[in-house]
């Protein structure tokens, strides 16, 4: 478990964190979100105990990480902005380093090798320099690091960053598959990562909390949760839509000739909806419900004061 | 003692890993023979001792171990791996001494190889080997202490550069302070107590009291504490930037 209490982190006098408070439980895979710069790595080197806060606190399963950094450190596994490794090593010279220095015995150190080379699949660049490496190897062998110790807590710092479709979509599935017991906190640029691997999300912007709730709880903020969006064959008389039991306002998309409908807060509008459709023979080539889009909220929620 | 020590093979290896230990090896055998039987006269002098080879360590520490060191914690600070590394369960001091030991063995191993010059005063004539085996270890007590000087300036940037040169300009003042270069500069304004103690630190007269044979406790402490001292230093600028 993870608390953080009151964290401020202060470069002179730019302030990269600025009170920020939250816990996290094991089962959490939290989603870290932020604009540039709002301070997640900042925040992320703090809980690793690399950076020392300004003010407030860091605690790991109820131990301060000012007092027992190396204690704790054995518990948590980092891939730090940017996947830094030591270029002159080869992939698996550096996976053994890592192992080594977190004191895994021969038999452990064998079976996890394997097993997280197995798992991010790296076979095919073993014996290649780092700093040979394409960028998407290169960021699966900081995951790698991370997994190597089979760590209770996972702090990954864009674990996705430069691969490509196919590999995100693997990463994330680890990240998934990962035992239900660990913590994860990930931080990402992309949105649509947070509803595909975390059951929390956490917004900061400006170093401060924006939002801290479910994936769920983020989408219901879009004023497109439940809109319902229809596109028509041809022009039809639409106006009838607009006095739909429930329907609080229409938007016309003169392009393309959709038509999206937001409900009353709390209110279904699909059936109405598809019973006036079917009463008045509209048109319809296609019809679907928003779950939410989240670079609304996030853009909401992180511009606030811009 | 394990971390230190998975560090420091990890550190050493590294060394070989890029063209860096072999080609400060080779310039180093390559100057101290220059030095030792053309400036030196090892020859000319009819000696067997080895006195001219010695005496230009100094000088030749002066560049090469800031060379050598100046990577140490600014590459890892401009690559962003010491975050990777301050973030293993590790201790800073474990860390510092780590690399510390591997740089210092990479000397070591540049001074081992330097055999033939003691196998050609040893064909030539009865050297007294004690005398040149103290030489040695003041060479090398010498370059730990250079080295550790060397490493904290490069805990202090992420410029590779600007390491190199802040280390070469502290360590020559070490290697002067006796001279009366330094020594005039305090005469002036000074007591002589001060004075005796800005000499005191000279590098220069202590390894020279140590290669010709005189093992003083007082010299090999010296240059083991200033070698602590500056890895001490170089520890607590890691551990504010952290902070910073």
């Amino acid at each position: 478990m993870i608390s953080v209490k009151n964290l401020s982190k202060s470069f002179g006098e730019f302030t990269a964190v600025n009170d920020l408070s939250f816990e996290v439980k094991a089962g959490d895979i939290v989603g870290f979100l932020g604009p540039n710069g709002a301070g997640k790595s900042t925040t992320m080197k703090m809980l690793t105990g690399f950076h020392t806060p300004t003010q407030g606190e860091v605690k790991v399963n109820g131990r301060r990480m000012s007092k027992n950094a190396n204690r704790l450190q054995r518990d948590i596994g980092y891939l730090p902005e940017g996947a830094p490794a030591y270029s002159d090593m080869t992939t698996f010279q550096f996976l053994n380093f890592i192992a080594d220095i977190r004191g895994l015995d021969k038999h452990e150190k064998r079976d996890r090798l394997k097993e997280v080379i197995d798992q991010v699949e790296l076979h095919q660049v073993l014996d290649k320099t780092v700093d040979t490496l394409s960028k998407g190897f290169r960021r699966r062998l900081g995951l790698a690091q991370a997994l190597v110790h089979n760590p209770q807590i996972l702090i990954l710092d864009e674990p996705t960053d430069g691969l490509d479709p196919n590999q995100k979509q693997h990463v994330r599935q680890l990240i998934k598959n990962l035992s239900k017991d660990k913590l994860v906190i990930i931080s990402t640029h992309i949105l649509e990562e947070v509803t595909a691997v975390c059951n929390r999300v956490i917004i900061i912007a400006n170093g401060a909390m924006r939002f801290d709730g479910t994936p769920a709880e983020l989408q219901q903020q879009s004023k497109y949760h439940q809109a319902v969006t229809i596109k028509l064959s041809y022009a039809a008389d639409i106006t009838g839509l607009l006095e739909i039991d429930g329907v609080a306002d229409m938007e016309v998309d003169k392009q393309t000739g959709e038509v999206t409908l937001f409900p009353e807060p709390g209110k279904h509008i699909l059936g109405p909806i598809t019973e006036h459709v079917q009463h008045y023979r509209l048109p319809i080539d296609r019809l679907h419900v928003d779950d939410g889009r989240l670079e609304d909220v996030f853009a909401n929620l992180t511009q606030e004061d811009a | 003692m394990n971390a230190i020590f998975v560090l420091a093979r990890r550190e050493f290896a590294s060394f070989f890993a890029t063209p860096i230990a072999y080609v400060f090896i080779a310039i180093f055998l390559i100057l101290s023979g220059i030095f030792t039987f053309f400036m030196g006269d090892l020859y000319e002098r009819g000696q067997a001792d080895l006195q001219p080879f010695f005496s230009f360590h100094p000088w030749l520490y002066l560049f090469l171990v800031p060379a050598i060191a100046m990577r140490g914690w600014a590459e890892e600070r401009r690559s962003g791996t010491i975050e990777l590394l301050m973030t293993l369960p590790i201790t800073v001091t474990q860390a510092v001494i780590g690399k510390f030991i591997a740089a210092w063995l990479v000397l070591l191993l540049a001074l081992l190889l330097t055999f033939p010059v003691w196998l050609t005063v040893n064909y030539l004539g009865q050297p007294d080997n004690g005398i040149i085996l103290t030489g040695y270890l003041g060479s090398w007590l010498m370059a730990g202490a250079f080295l550790a000087i060397s490493l904290c300036m490069s805990a202090l940037t992420k410029n590779q550069v600007i390491a190199f040169v802040l280390a070469i300009a502290l360590c020559f003042l070490f290697v002067v302070a006796g001279s009366d270069l330094v020594l005039d500069a305090f005469t002036l304004w000074a007591d002589n107590s001060v004075v005796d103690t800005v000499a005191s630190f000279s590098f220069l007269q202590r390894f020279d009291a140590l290669s010709k044979g005189v093992i003083a406790l007082n010299d090999v402490v010296y240059f083991l504490l200033s070698t602590g001292f500056w890895l001490y230093a170089c520890q607590i600028i890691i551990e504010q930037k952290k902070a910073a």
